[in-house]
Order: structure tokens, then sequence, then C-alpha cells
């Protein structure tokens, strides 16, 4: 019964971290460039993807081969979203670009 | 002690994610954003991996494996084009995951699960699969490999939540009885149906908001795991990815001027295409061969572009760039009208553009863009539709009345490059084609594209 009380005791702070979290995610998001919404979407995605860390807390919990089997698929979807996710981010940013300088205007011609 | 040191990485690993969507907002450090929550990601997992002993290292070592082959070359190969199926797939995966890990850590607790870590992991549980699905039929259709149109039957509605009425009782029965785990598969396969039924009756022009209402869903279900396991950076980076999402849908469904209910069970996009010839027969459109056009761009000064989805799928944006570079050549002024919607996920068009080669900074948003029409010489629209009709402004009967568009009406003239006189995805026609200062060039957008650089340059 330890695992309630322990529950029990943290939620009002876990609620807290919830609602600002949540607050603050709005307001950062409302700033985003409208240009960056895609990219914008890939990194939200990879960063949610931190429930790997959810997959693997059940991993060193168990030793029941069908939980751990669960939580290894679990932890095998999270990083591929991990790595797509950044690594996505990355390329499509890369593409944006700014009118080119002088410099570079000289050298395409 | 070590819990401690946990919780202020975690707290670290916090800040810079949210560091990272700050800087996300604008192009210039965009990319210090994606790295600020890289390094937020690998503070959070060495500091769990601290303090949790995982027995089975190499059941870990395999996934993480497995999960580097699978995501290194969807992140590298996919075409931008493919981007919103990779989004679909990287939601319905990591919603997946979410349901999963929570499934296993009740089977780990049960029957010792108090009632309210039960509420919060059934409705995680719920929101996990409804996304799994959900997300799996928008990537088949955003990847046609299903039908894009609405799955329509008599009493649909009424189905889709009798059937999630019935998740939900399952729900709220192993709150009351956490031990009767037999509830929980139960409570799984409505949830999975949900999903599958919700988003095969919505079209694919709706697909921008529904792939941010996933998104939303997904970040949700992920804090909620958090709750039940009591893991406060998950709580955080959930709640930012569930905020996101929400705040793009309300973005997405404003530009369509419809609600969510709406969208999410209107099935609008049974889009039945207008016989040409019978439009034909009442009204006049004047269509105008490349030349003419080609005439009009050269002698206009200013030049928008008005690109939709149809740019991409005829994969002709490179060309609408070379186009844009002939113009500028000439010292003709080029700006890019981006509506919204365009595209197929929030931001798609953009992404498109930029990847021909387009300078962010001739890439307008509706807001910017829609003063500077009147003194447009000649706005040109490619692969767009419902997104110009002046309808949306005027008809008050008009399913489109309301709907922000691009006034492109409003420019002196307008070369609008289309297959053939067929209703967008509302199956509304468009009035702009009978307009008098509407040049209609029928063909193939990539095929018109090309001749008009050929014709300008003996202009």
């Amino acid at each position: 019964m330890e695992l309630v009380s322990q529950i029990y005791n943290d939620l009002p702070v876990n609620l807290l971290i919830f609602v600002l979290s949540t607050f603050l995610g709005i307001e950062l998001i409302r700033h985003v460039s409208r240009l960056l919404h895609t990219p914008l979407m890939s990194l939200t995605n990879a960063i949610s993807s931190v429930s790997f860390i959810a997959a693997l807390i059940v991993m060193a919990e168990t030793t029941n081969t069908n939980l751990l089997t669960l939580a290894t698929i679990g932890v095998a979807l999270a990083f591929t979203n991990i790595v797509s996710g950044f690594m996505l981010t990355e390329r499509i940013l890369r593409m944006f670009r700014g009118r080119p300088n002088k410099e570079e205007r000289k050298a395409q011609q | 002690m070590n819990d401690l040191i946990v919780l202020y990485l975690y707290a670290a690993a916090a800040l810079f994610f949210a560091l990272g969507l700050k800087l996300m907002s604008e192009v210039k450090t965009a990319r210090y954003g994606n790295w600020s929550a890289i390094v937020g990601m690998v503070i959070s997992i060495l500091a769990t991996l601290t303090a949790f002993e995982i027995h089975r290292v190499d059941l870990l070592v395999l996934a993480v494996i497995v999960g580097t082959i699978v995501g290194t070359p969807i992140a590298l190969k996919v075409p931008m084009t493919a981007v919103p199926q990779r989004t679909a797939m990287s939601h319905a995966f990591g919603s997946l995951a979410v349901a999963l890990v929570g499934a296993a850590e009740y089977y780990h607790d049960a029957p010792n699960v108090d009632p309210f870590t039960m509420a919060v992991l059934s409705g995680e549980m719920i929101l996990g699969f409804l996304t799994f699905t959900g997300s799996s039929v928008a990537f088949l259709k955003l990847q046609a490999l299903i039908p894009g149109r609405p799955f329509v039957y008599p009493g649909r509605v009424v189905v889709s939540l009798v059937n999630l009425g019935l998740a939900i009782a399952f729900a709220v029965y192993l709150v009351l009885n956490p031990s009767h785990s037999f509830a929980l598969p139960a409570l799984a396969a409505l949830s999975l149906l949900f999903g599958f039924l919700l988003v095969m009756a919505i079209g694919g022009a709706d697909m921008p908001t529904v792939i941010a209402i996933l998104n939303s869903f997904a970040g949700m279900s992920a804090a909620g795991l958090g709750f039940v396991l009591d893991n406060k950076i998950l709580i955080v980076a959930g709640s930012l990815d569930g905020s996101s999402g929400l705040v793009l849908a309300i973005i997405m469904s404003r530009a369509m001027n419809r609600s969510f209910i709406n969208i999410l069970f209107g099935a609008v996009g049974g889009a039945k295409e207008v016989d040409a010839k019978e439009v034909e027969a009442h009204r006049t459109v004047q269509g105008y061969s490349v030349d003419d056009a080609a005439t009009v761009l050269s002698n206009a000064r200013k030049v928008v572009f008005a690109p939709g989805y149809g740019m991409a799928t005829s994969q002709s944006q490179h060309v609408l760039k070379e186009l844009a570079d002939v113009l500028q050549a000439r010292g003709i002024d080029v700006k890019y009208a981006i509506h919204p919607v365009a595209g197929r996920m929030p931001g798609h068009m953009n992404v498109l553009l930029a990847e021909a080669n387009v300078p962010y900074d001739q890439l307008y948003e509706m807001e910017r863009i829609n003063p500077l029409f009147p003194e447009t010489d000649v706005a040109v629209v490619v692969g767009a539709n419902d997104v110009t009709n002046p309808a949306a402004r005027t008809k008050p009967g008009s399913p489109l009345y309301g709907m922000p568009i691009l006034d492109v009406d409003k420019a002196k003239t307008v070369i609008f490059i289309k297959r053939s006189l067929g209703a967008g995805f509302s199956g509304v026609e468009n009035e702009l084609f009978y307009n008098e200062n509407t040049m209609m060039v029928f063909g193939d957008a990539k095929q018109v594209l090309t001749e008009l650089i050929a014709a300008l340059k003996t202009k």
C-alpha cells in the first residue's frame, strides 16, 4: 500500500507541473512562426517520446516475460520516434534559407 | 538522495525542452531549439538510467538498435511531400508505446491500483489506443493506400458515440474493480475501434486539423502515463506536446472556420467532381493560352503565387521556383501567399517551398498578404481552389461562407492554372472561374508552368 500513499502525496505537485507545463506550452507554441509548424510538430513529437523512459521504468520493475515484452516494444517504438523526430527536424530546418546575400548571388552568376 | 539528484536532472531537462520550443519560434534560432531539446532528451534518459536498474540490458539494447534502424531511414529518406504521413506514423508509434507501457504497468500493479491511478491509466490507454488506430488510418489515407474520401454509413455518429461510451464504461468498471483485469482487453479493443472509425469518416483535406488533434491526444496520453509512474519529466514533455497539438488544431480549425466537432463528425469532403460541360452550359469561362498568360506576366510589376496541395501532388514546386527566378530576373517582385491549411499538415506548404529553395522571406502568411492583393498585378493560383473562393466572403448560403481565404480576386488579374473545372474538396464551385479578371489556363500544373517559362523567354 506504500505505492498508493506515495501517489497521493505527489499528486498536488504533479497536477501543478501539469497545469503550468500546459500553459507554458500554449504560450510558447502560439508564438512559433507559422513557417515552422511542420518542423515544430516533428520536434514536439520527439520531445513527447520521452515516454521512452516510462518503458525503461517498467523494464526495471518487472521480471515477468509478458510485461518485459510490452515494455521492450514500447522502448523500440519510442526510440524510433526520438531518432526520426530529431533528425527530421534538423533536415527540414536546414532547408529554410533567407534571401541569398550579395556574395552568394555573385557566386551563382 | 539519489532520487533527489534525478529530480534536479529532470528539472534541467524540462528547462532544455521549454527553451527548445522557445528557440523554435524563429527560423534563425530554430536549429538551436532542436539541439536544446536533444540535450533535454539525453539528460532525461541518463538520469532515468542512474535511478533504475535494468535487469535485461540485452532487451534494451535490442530495442534501441531496432529503433535506430527503423527511425534513421525514415528521417533521412522521407520526401517533404510525405512528411504528413510520417508525422501520422510517429503519432501512431508514440501513442502505441504509451498505451502498451500503460497496460504493462497495470498488469504489474494489479490489483493494488488506487482509483485515481486507475482512472488516469484508463484514460491514458483509451487515448493511446484510439490515437494509434486513428493515426494509422490517417497514415494510410495520406499515403493513398486507402481512399482519402470519408467512409460514411447511416448512424455513423451514433455508432461512434456508443463505441466510445462502452470504452468509458469499461474504464469506470476498472476504477471500481481494479482486480478484474478482463476489462482491460475490452477497453483496448473498443478504443482501437473508435479511433479507426473516427478517422475513416474524415476526408483527406481535413487532415491538417486531424493530425494536430491526434498530436494533442498522443501528448496527453504521455502526460497521463507520467502521473501513473509519478515521473515529472514525462508530465512536462507530455503536456508540452499535448498543448502544442491543441494550439495547432485551433489554428487549423479557425482557418477553415469550422469547429472540432464539425471536423471530427462532419464528414466533409465527399466531393463529387462537377461535370465541366454542365457548368460551361450556363456560364462562360474564359480559357486562355499559355502565351496569353506569359504576356500578362511579362507586363506585371508585382506577382503573387498562391500554391495549394495540387502543386505538391503534381510535384511542380521546383518549376514554380524557376518561374519566380525568371520573373525576378526581369525585375518583377514575386511573393508566395500561404493559406494556413494549404497542404496536408500545419505548415506543410512552407516546407515544400523551402525544399524548392524559395527564400523564406518571400513566403507570406494569409494575414500579411491579403492587404497586398489590391496592389498586385497578377495573382497566379497553382493547385489551390477552395482557399481562393470569394464565395467564402460573399455567399452566406455557401458551405465555405466565413472561411478566411486568400483574396486573390482583388489582384488586377488572376491566372488560374487548373486541370479541369472541377470543384474543390468542399464540392463547391469556385466563383473566381467566372470573374472577368480571371484567366483560366487549363492543363497539368507542371506542364503549364514549364511552358510559361519557355514563353516568357521569347518576350
